[in-house]
């Protein structure tokens, strides 16, 4: 590495941590739960993610494809991660910040046991998607964006999860519940407690 | 490698084991064969229905009856997701619906041993006086015609052998070996195949861009970022019968000389990348994806990349910068992406829809796809149909048809009795059609005429209980969100154009709002950079052009006469009350006031508006107005 992508790399952290820890601050404004990056406990996880780097370094476009993994093993994007990415793959940290904020997929805050994604994509909104999440919200006790105290549920709402013909629709851990009522909803919520 | 010797002989072999699932294909009542087969949907809707719990208990259940002439297989879509988890089976082509584990044990002891149909759970439309209809001539189904979906809800969409069954890998052994890239172009432009991701371009004069202009690498995308709330088409394509994308990319690939695919596909879609991903797997094991196809010189091989929730990514080069790693913000479009697209080369991009209509009109010729649909438009067009609709579910139709058949005789009309308002047709981009355009056929042009558009195929009808000015808001709330940020018009404009809409629904709007609002629209149309801002104004401008009269009871008479926006109504009891004082005790805000066994009433002063009253009513006194 030369001098000068250093310089830029230094820079990126700086400044990048100053902005995630005002990220952080405004995310714990509304999130009950607090959550510490675990090197230790996590070492077989970084290992299989700087596998995956290796194996797919000559990839072009490799960001996506590290911060998908990322998600998919840690279950978000913790930024001691994003600095480890950034380090492998010789991209600026602001950079790969940039994309993970960019999408609303990536989360940078750890989601609960059950993730509960409440469609409100237009069938299910004139089917009374808003209904459902208000009841969630009432049931669980957050709001959408937040996770349980204790670490439990926690919701988010989606744009269309192409499941129309059900709606309205709701998604907890991939599986999909459709045709909703309010009293169904919480049929479905205790079988997860 | 495989030849196309081999092919044609898979092809053989697997048709002779699939003769059921050609009688579906074909509509046709084949002779008897002395086999039954039993085909379970395992579209997105019925799919997360437990349709592998059917099917295990179907299988189970058949081999303890030792019953050997029997299969049972699990196909995409069947479209009529409404009355899901759907059975069909062949050859009787009788229709079962609303079918649960438990059900199944009836329907393998009266059906299958004893040839006696389930009454109760045949699909309401195939019944007929003195009896039953055969799926095929079910009103759901009679006015379609499947080309983009001609393998949906048939074959065994992990299974490569049951695509080549049925012609697959048949189009692009016939250009690798028959065809030069100039005559694969030549058909795709006189096809007058038209884009089905929303733009309409025509697709061969995309293809011969690319092919002319010179590059060591050009790449094809499909795009499968299918994000319009509301539209599923290109999910039930790719979980139903992924092959038809990849071989429609291939032949693009060998059209415009590219040697690399890419499938962008969302994230929200696990169940279609899984399928993919082994449609992929198995086309390369064939050797019918990876180096020298069929013995030639042409090698093409395809990725899938994941979006990540992010809708304008459905945006050409948007999605390109998604691919390449980067936020996905559109690009200016100073070059076209046929000459300047991924990692700067040529780039192909074309929708799922799109490319699963390449093989057929390969192997049926131009002139037999321009005789379906319109001239503006040739082809068919799958929709998928939402809302208060009866009969909610995915449907292919020719082009031209008028939306009244796609709504009242296809959909069968509103549910629950309610009357039609509007349908939306184009997501976020669309607008909302009134009933006096029902009659209006549907195609490109005629469309973008009524102030709407086709778009990808979404289709979500409104009854009178829909607020147009409430779903106008709930649009540009869609499109703020997703606003990627990069031009001002759309950025600051959409938000703008929200907050005037939040006002008009709470009851503080003014006049000088609608022409505020008519002004914004035109403005961001005019200047955005993209798809997303050229088009975000289109719900508001087309409900402010249909529906004025209740954008101005919102501002003059503060009253929302869809009973939808809360700000605006009040509460009301009946004189059906029974005074049980169950909602004075709910209220929160002690607004209730009345004496057992006598009418309550509500302060409006000091009503919140929360519902309460109305949900605890045992009588159905409390009414909104």
């Amino acid at each position: 590495m030369d001098y000068e992508t250093q310089g830029s790399i230094k820079s990126a952290v700086f400044f990048c941590n100053v902005k995630y820890k005002l990220t952080y601050e405004e995310i714990k404004g509304g999130c009950s739960m607090e959550f510490k990056f675990n090197w230790e406990g996590n070492r077989d996880k970084i290992q299989k993610l700087t596998d995956f780097i290796q194996e797919n370094k000559d990839k072009k476009g490799i960001i996506m494809m590290a911060l998908h993994e990322t998600q998919d093993l840690f279950g978000y994007i913790p930024l001691e991660i994003m600095n480890l990415i950034s380090k492998e793959i010789k991209v600026p940290l602001s950079e790969i910040y940039g994309v993970a904020t960019f999408y609303s997929q990536f989360s940078l805050v750890p989601k609960g046991e059950n993730v509960i994604g409440v469609c409100l994509g237009t069938a299910c909104y004139v089917k009374g998607g808003q209904d459902i999440l208000a009841k969630l919200e009432e049931l669980l006790g957050i709001s959408s964006g937040q996770t349980t105290p204790d670490g439990k549920f926690s919701i988010d709402t989606t744009r269309c999860l192409g499941s129309c013909g059900l709606a309205p629709v709701m998604m907890i851990n991939g599986q999909i519940y459709g045709r909703l009522t309010l009293d169904k909803v919480e049929e479905i919520i205790n079988s997860y407690r | 490698m495989i030849t196309i010797e081999e092919l044609k002989e898979i092809r053989q072999n697997t048709l002779e084991k699939m003769a059921l699932k050609l009688q579906k294909q074909r509509e046709e009542v084949l002779d008897n064969l002395g086999e039954k087969l039993v085909l379970i949907c395992g579209g997105p809707g019925c799919h997360s229905s437990n349709v592998e719990d059917i099917k295990a208990r179907f299988e189970q259940k058949i081999s303890e009856k030792g019953l050997n002439n029997v299969k049972v297989s699990l196909a995409g879509c069947f479209g009529l997701c409404q009355s899901g988890p759907n059975v069909e089976i062949y050859p009787e082509s009788t229709f079962y619906c609303g079918v649960k584990v438990e059900d199944v044990d009836e329907i393998v002891d009266k059906h299958l041993c004893e040839n006696v149909i389930v009454d109760r759970l045949l699909y309401e439309g195939a019944i007929e006086e003195g009896g039953v209809k055969p799926v095929s001539q079910v009103n759901f189904y009679r006015k379609q015609k499947k080309i983009a979906l001609r393998n949906c809800g048939i074959i065994d969409y992990n299974d490569i052998n049951e695509y080549i069954a049925f012609d697959g890998y048949q189009a692009l052994a016939k250009v690798l070996t028959e065809m030069t890239q100039e005559d694969v172009i030549k058909v795709m432009k006189e096809s007058n195949l038209r884009g089905r991701g929303g733009a309409g371009f025509p697709t061969g004069r995309k293809w011969e861009t690319a092919f002319k202009y010179d590059a060591d690498e050009k790449y094809v995308i499909c795009n499968a970022d299918e994000g319009d709330p509301g539209a599923f088409m290109d999910r039930s394509i790719l979980e139903g019968d992924p092959h038809s994308v990849l071989e429609g990319m291939a032949i693009c690939g060998y059209a415009i000389g590219a040697g690399q695919g890419y499938i962008y596909v969302r994230a929200e879609y696990p169940v279609a990348v899984e399928r993919l991903k082994i449609a992929i797997k198995q086309a390369r094991e064939m050797g019918l994806l990876g180096k020298n196809i069929f013995g030639t010189d042409f090698s093409f091989d395809i990725e899938l990349r994941l979006g990540a929730g992010a809708f304008v990514c459905g945006e050409g080069t948007a999605l390109m910068e998604s691919i390449e790693g980067r936020r996905g913000m559109p690009r200016p479009k100073v070059e076209r992406t046929a000459h300047k697209g991924l990692w700067g080369k040529p780039t192909i991009i074309n929708n799922v829809e799109t490319l699963a209509n390449v093989p057929p009109i390969i192997l049926n010729g131009a002139e037999w796809f321009k005789s379906i649909g319109t001239e503006d438009s040739s082809g068919t067009k799958v929709f998928a149909l939402g809302g208060k609709v009866k009969n909610t579910g995915l449907v292919e139709v020719p082009m031209g048809t008028t939306l009244r058949e796609i709504i009242f005789d296809i959909g069968g009309g509103i549910a629950n009795g309610k009357k039609f308002k509007a349908v939306q047709t184009g997501g976020p981009s669309g607008g909302c059609i009134p009933e006096e355009y029902l009659d209006t056929p549907v195609d490109f042009g005629s469309l973008s005429k009524i102030g709407s558009i086709m778009g990808s195929g979404g289709m979500i009808v409104l009854d009178e209980s829909d607020c147009m000015v409430d779903i106008a808001r709930f649009f540009l709330d869609f499109t703020v969100d997703e606003s990627c940020g990069k031009c001002v018009p759309c950025r600051e404009g959409t938000k703008r154009m929200l907050e005037i809409l939040e006002r008009i629904t709470a009851g503080e709007g003014t006049p000088e709002d609608l022409e505020r609002l008519e002004t914004l629209a035109e403005v961001i149309t005019n200047s955005s950079l993209c798809g997303l801002g050229q088009t975000a104004a289109n719900p508001v401008k087309s409900t402010l052009k249909y529906f004025r009269d209740e954008y101005e009871a919102h501002v003059y008479e503060k009253r929302c006469p869809a009973g939808v926006c809360q700000a605006l109504l009040q509460f009301f009891i009946t004189d059906k009350c029974i005074g049980c004082t169950k909602c004075a005790r709910n209220c929160p805000v002690s607004a209730i006031s009345g004496k057992v066994k006598e009418r309550h009433v509500i302060d409006t002063e000091k009503c919140i508006k929360c519902g309460t009253c109305m949900e605890v009513c045992p009588t159905g006194a409390v009414i909104k107005r």
